[in-house]
């Protein structure tokens, strides 16, 4: 028996320029599990409006933990992605 | 109230001082970080400064808990600021305290360091022309106006 594969729903939060760029400071996007960072990279920039702007490889974080983009995601993950830091 | 680094107002650091002031401490070490408008700023009167907050109060515990490990009685105090803040204000301020000099000096600069590296905070330049930048510390500013 072959089950459907299960789909994820991950929080997606964007920052400073990147917010600018696709006009959101959030958005809920769903990708089949299972999936990495990346893949909701790729959903993104492949689906939102102004998403081409952001960068195929920007850093990342899922809940609030610096992550590569190979990194898994689960059901629930909230995924950030960081334009470059700036602070001090 | 739980413990907070960031704050909205500017940086009173006589309350800094206090938190990590202890009878075994023989040297403090403060670093301020300000707003800066030099030759290779071009006209800056504002830096306004957001942050991936909950994640900024998890990565500079991460970063306390790493100087307490790293220097053996070490103290910590760090506030970043946040919004609109005038050159010449402080943005961050770090104040260390060890039983000796030469570990206040390297604990403060280390959490500066890693700050720079880890703490998801952004600034946007706002210029005497009206104009309005991203910094980008790994390049040269990234937009230009910033209404895109």
């Amino acid at each position: 028996m072959v089950r459907p594969s299960p789909s994820g729903t991950i929080r997606v939060r964007f920052f400073a320029r990147y917010a600018e760029l696709v006009g959101r400071a959030e958005a809920a996007v769903a990708v089949p599990l299972p999936a990495t960072v990346g893949d909701v990279v790729r959903r993104v920039r492949d689906e939102f409006p102004g998403g081409q702007a952001l960068p195929e490889r920007p850093l990342a974080a899922v809940n609030l933990q610096h992550v590569k983009l190979d990194a898994s995601v689960q059901d629930g993950d909230e995924v950030a992605l960081l334009p470059p830091i700036a602070g001090g | 109230m739980a413990m907070t680094y960031l704050i909205r107002s500017p940086i009173s650091l006589d309350a800094l001082l206090a938190e990590v002031s202890a009878p075994a401490c023989g040297g403090t070490c403060v670093f301020l970080g300000t707003v800066r408008d030099g030759p290779e700023e071009q006209g800056v009167t504002v830096i306004e400064y957001s942050a991936y907050e909950e994640m900024v109060e998890g990565e500079l515990g991460r970063i306390v808990a790493e100087v307490r490990e790293r220097w053996s009685g070490a103290r910590v105090a760090v506030r970043h600021r946040l919004g609109r803040i005038p050159v010449g204000e402080a943005s961050i301020a770090i104040v260390t305290a060890a039983p000796h000099r030469a570990q206040a000096f390297e604990a403060c600069r280390y959490v500066i360091e890693e700050v720079k590296r880890r703490v998801p905070v952004w600034k946007k330049e706002l210029r005497a022309d009206g104009s309005e930048v991203w910094v980008d510390p790994s390049g040269r500013p990234t937009t230009r106006p910033a209404h895109v």
